[in-house]
């Protein structure tokens, strides 16, 4: 057994072994790791009672599951209407232009993922932009290429900081 | 009349049919009888009314997804269109199956699938016995059959047992397939999603589904 | 962060009674000084966004490093939203109520030492009036503030929502304590029923109605009954329930245990969008107090009556907000929704009777039982009770959360509330009720914001969001994103919505190309009618009001892009052209060096020019011309 399934081990001895509870195993796996992998996916739907296919169908109808690893930084772009009206999909054609990828995808470096969410909430600040759960208000490319370059700096130095990475 | 009875047979434990009450109601017009729990789609075809469906069918239970099976029901001035095949019977109400609400649903639908499934002998038939020749919409692939009716699905889950493939996806994305799209060894070959599929569509899914036959399956059969 | 928590410290004490209860409010009032300098700092995601954080911290830090010569040491309270967020960061200090917005770190050692140490007023830090250039002090002097009616959003910015005696001090649970002592259940069902409280999720069906009829059902399928808080607000543009949830958790909590006492229930579950983690982390810690508290789980208030709840966390589907799929997501499904001819007050969560209703539904509830239903209903107007939140976005001057009486003119809510449109000219619309709704033109603008007012224009009340819409603001476009939106949302269970929207939306695409033709306009109401007619349920359904009430209210705009390729507003990228006004550029290159494609052209101090063949119509060399001279034609 990996650590990984051990982990997903102690994640389902917190839920009773019925369908109901699919959906927030899976979403304590995604927590845990970041994705849900195939062995994730059927470790989860053994658990739960669920079919192998019937637990793939929930977790490719749900926006919010992930089925291969994120990049190490996430740029979350609102849809909103109100983020709509002040650029957002200019925002999101910006950032798809500079990164070379579409809404959904990581860059191959698998530093950045790029994606859209419907609405955070924040409408009083559109357009809103959330990278690694920080949100910034007014967001504009000039922004938010400040943003990816400071986390940029941040990973390198953690990166420089290990001896052995 | 013997597909009704095999329904009968399915639903109703055989000593309580006599109890089961008659319900009286109307489809264009005509009085009709039907029994307390059909829907509107078993009575019409009880009565030979024809009402056109894809995602139908006896052996699996009903989910009113193509829609192509709307009819109006009627009371007074008020009336609302509604699925035939879910819609249960009730006493006293007016149905109607051609009427220009139902005809604008029908024709749009039709037009959407010659669309969207263009290589369908099955959709062309159908959609020319209800006068859609043609379709103003754009063609994506040329080489789609299906139409994520569902059926497939739900044969392999409540006939077969298995749950071998899924829809997966939503809305514009959704697809039908095994988990991850990986052949499963779950499917047995049964074959049953490809007897019931509407549009032929699943004899070339069924493949990826089940890994690579060393014969592909029209030369097994 | 508070003096006032020594119950707490002695570990959570089990009340047993309304008695019990009132007691212990009281002796948490003894503990508090109501003259006790205290600095509110809201923490709404709004302020958040804008370094609401930033500033509480310093605060704190301020507040640590002492050197303080104030007799007394402040308090500091964080709050839910407090609703201006577009002049966030806010603050408040107590007890004067003076009213700081737009504060930033930097201004807080003034804050303490003016304002808290003297107790001056700092300028600078003051709303000012756009309309009379007047500094205003107080929270309730500000037209944002003076014009509303806050009901259900009276506590919030008010209490801390993590703690359930700040909670408890300002009226929680007082309504299920008088229930649980002085009522059947029967009798809250009928003070609800004359309420006329109807439901704020969208179509606006009447609460106690559903109750009722969940209670014939119970008669003769018999329980479980489950109750169930639908707080799954998708609609973009709406933040009503996330703000209920974040900033007063226990008002949810508390209506949704009274409608469980009302129809019997014993279990319930919350629904919370996972877009809302903040809503889920505040909802689960009132949950746990008041479980401690003796106010959820076994023996409510020793009364025999016995009720837990469950959050279920959304996973990224807006069709969710919608009953059966957000029961069927609840029973660990893809939330595909059902057809309805079956009601879910019968067959609902596991095919059992079921109460559903949405966030500001239930944070109603504790009103009407504490009031009384006669209270209610004399609030709003005759068919649609009470108050509603509504968030004020878009192109407005005041940003943010507002709460009216029902049946007040849409100009109030954008002109008085909002301070209208930038710049001063007229809105051009309002859209409301989300992606289900429509446009309401600046010449309906005496239109009664109530539910049957709303559906009469063609719109709808939705969850409540109000997106105010300038001149720049094309309704094309407009109907464009909503299509997309929900082509993208659509289960795709049923073929109308699966298919129809994204062919609309095509059509669509065509106007804003500059291809559409008058049988566009045609087909477009045509399949509109066969959508709404087919859709298996209330999101396909809805799907093509923003299309129907824009050819209604605006067909001239379609026409201009269809006749005169153009697009008025100035949004469509294939009808528009970017272009640099030679008098305004002064050469200063910046758009040249910012220009992803290269295109534009010219020397330093030289006015520029953009190649319209090569230009993409990223609009980045409008975003950075500090001169204003880029021009859209």
């Amino acid at each position: 057994m990996t650590t990984s399934d051990q982990h997903i081990d102690e994640l389902m001895d917190q839920y009773p072994p019925k369908p109901e509870y699919l959906i927030g195993l899976l979403q304590d796996i995604q927590d845990q790791q970041g994705y849900i992998s195939y062995g994730a996916m059927l470790l989860a739907s053994e658990h739960t009672k669920v079919p192998l296919s019937q637990a793939y169908s929930v977790a490719t109808f749900y926006q919010s599951f992930r089925l291969d690893p994120p990049g190490e930084h996430e740029i979350k772009v609102c849809l909103g209407t109100a983020c709509h009206l002040n650029g957002g999909q200019q925002l999101v054609d910006g950032l798809s232009r500079k990164l070379q990828i579409e809404p959904g995808e990581t860059t191959d470096d698998m530093m950045f993922t790029l994606s859209t969410v419907n609405c955070v909430g924040a409408c009083a600040i559109a357009p809103v932009a959330v990278v690694d759960e920080n949100y910034h208000a007014g967001a504009t490319m000039q922004k938010l290429e400040r943003e990816m370059r400071k986390v940029i700096d941040l990973s390198s130095d953690k990166i420089m900081g290990e001896p052995n990475a | 009349m013997r597909y009704l009875q095999g329904i009968l047979q399915i639903r109703c434990c055989p000593d309580h049919i006599r109890e089961i009450a008659v319900i009286e109601f109307k489809i264009n017009d005509k009085e009709v009888k039907a029994r307390e729990g059909w829907t509107i789609l078993e009575t019409a075809k009880e009565y030979g009314i024809d009402i056109p469906t894809l995602c139908h069918h006896p052996a699996v239970a009903p989910t009113g997804s193509c829609r192509l099976c709307m009819v109006e029901l009627r009371e007074g001035d008020w009336s609302k269109l509604v699925a035939s095949c879910i819609y249960p019977v009730k006493k006293g109400i007016t149905i109607y199956t051609e009427t220009p609400k139902v005809h604008n649903v029908r024709r749009w639908i039709l037009e959407m699938l010659l669309a969207s499934c263009p290589a369908s002998e099955e959709i062309r038939e159908l959609a020319q016995k209800h006068g859609v020749i043609s379709t103003r919409f754009s063609v994506h692939d040329p080489n789609q059959k299906c139409l994520i009716c569902g059926l497939c699905q739900r044969v392999c889950e409540e006939v077969v047992g298995l749950s071998a493939i899924a829809v997966l996806d939503r809305g514009v994305h959704k697809k039908v397939g095994a988990p991850f799209l990986r052949p499963t060894d779950i499917c047995v070959g049964c074959g049953s999603c490809v007897t019931i599929c509407p549009t032929d569509a699943m004899q070339e899914i069924f493949d990826t589904v089940r890994g690579k036959p060393e014969l592909p399956l029209s030369q097994l059969a | 962060m508070h003096n006032q928590s020594s119950a707490l410290q002695q570990g959570p004490c089990r009340l047993e009674s309304l008695d019990d209860l009132n007691k212990f409010r009281e002796q948490l009032e003894r503990n508090i000084d109501p003259d006790h300098p205290e600095i509110v700092v809201c923490h709404g995601t709004g302020c958040l966004a804008s370094g609401g954080e930033a500033v509480s911290n310093a605060i704190q830090a301020t507040l640590d490093a002492s050197g303080i010569k104030a007799k007394v040491i402040p308090g500091i309270k964080t709050t839910g939203c407090q609703g201006f967020c577009s002049r966030g960061p806010l603050v408040l200090i107590r007890p004067q109520g003076i009213f700081y917005q737009r504060v930033k770190p930097k201004d807080v050692g003034e804050i303490i030492e003016k304002t808290i140490v003297q107790g001056e007023i700092i300028n600078r830090l003051l709303y000012k009036d756009p309309q009379t250039g007047e500094k205003i002090i107080h929270e309730e002097e500000i037209p944002f503030y003076k014009y509303q009616d806050r009901k259900v959003l009276h506590n919030i910015g008010k209490i801390d929502p993590t703690n359930l005696y700040d909670s408890i001090m300002a009226g929680g649970y007082q309504a299920l304590a008088k229930a649980l002592t002085t009522m059947t259940p029967e009798q809250v069902v009928q003070e609800v029923e004359l309420s006329g409280l109807r439901g704020r999720g969208g179509a606006g069906f009447p609460a106690g109605r559903k109750w009722r009829s969940a209670l014939l059902a119970i008669e003769k399928k018999g329980r479980p009954v489950y109750v169930v808080v639908n707080g799954d607000e998708g609609d973009p543009g709406a933040f009503m329930d996330r703000t209920i949830m974040e900033g007063d958790p226990h008002a949810v909590l508390e209506g949704l245990i009274l409608g469980a006492y009302a129809l019997g229930a014993t279990e319930g579950f919350l629904y919370v969008r996972a877009e809302y983690p903040l809503a889920i982390k505040h909802l689960g810690i009132a949950m746990e107090q008041a479980r401690a508290h003796g106010l959820l789980g076994k023996n409510i208030l020793n009364s025999g009556f016995s009720f837990d709840v469950r959050i279920n966390r959304g996973a990224g589907a807006f069709v969710c907000g919608e009953s059966t799929a957000l029961f069927t997501s609840i029973e660990g499904k893809p939330g595909n929704p059902k057809p309805k001819y079956v009601r879910s007050v019968e067959e609902g969560l596991w095919g059992r009777p079921t109460v559903l209703n949405n966030v500001e539904t239930w944070a109603n509830i504790p009103l009407i039982i504490d009031k009384g239903g006669d209270w209610y209903k004399k609030i709003g107007v005759s068919h649609s009770t009470g108050t509603k939140v509504f968030s004020l976005v878009g192109k407005v001057n005041n940003v943010g959360l507002v709460e009216v009486p029902m049946g007040l003119p849409l100009s109030d809510i954008v002109e008085k509330i909002g301070g209208g449109v930038p710049g001063g000219a007229p809105f051009k619309a309002v859209q409301t009720g989300g992606p289900s709704g429509g446009c309401i033109p600046y010449s309906l603008k005496d239109t009664a914001v109530d539910f049957d007012s709303l559906t009469e224009a063609g719109s709808m009340m939705g969850s409540g969001a109000m997106i105010v819409m300038d001149d720049t603001d094309c309704v094309v476009d407009l109907a464009r994103y909503f299509l997309r939106f929900l082509e993208e949302e659509s289960c795709g269970k049923c073929m109308p919505c699966r298919f129809g929207l994204s062919r609309m939306r095509e059509i669509l695409d065509g106007f804003s190309e500059g291809r559409g033709t008058q049988a566009d306009i045609d087909d477009l109401i045509s399949l509109s009618k066969a959508i709404q007619d087919g859709a298996l349920c209330a999101l396909g359904s809805s799907a093509p009001n923003p299309v129907l009430t824009t050819i209604r209210y605006f067909k001239e705009e379609y026409l201009a892009h269809l006749e005169d390729q153009n697009c008025p507003a100035g949004v469509c990228k294939a009808l528009i052209t970017f272009q640099i006004d030679p008098e305004a550029c002064n050469g200063c290159t910046s758009c040249a060096r910012k220009c992803p494609v290269g295109c534009i052209s010219g020397g330093k101090k030289e006015p520029h020019t953009i190649s319209a063949d090569e230009c993409i119509k990223c609009g980045i060399c409008k975003e950075s011309c500090k001169f204003d001279a880029v021009r859209i034609i």
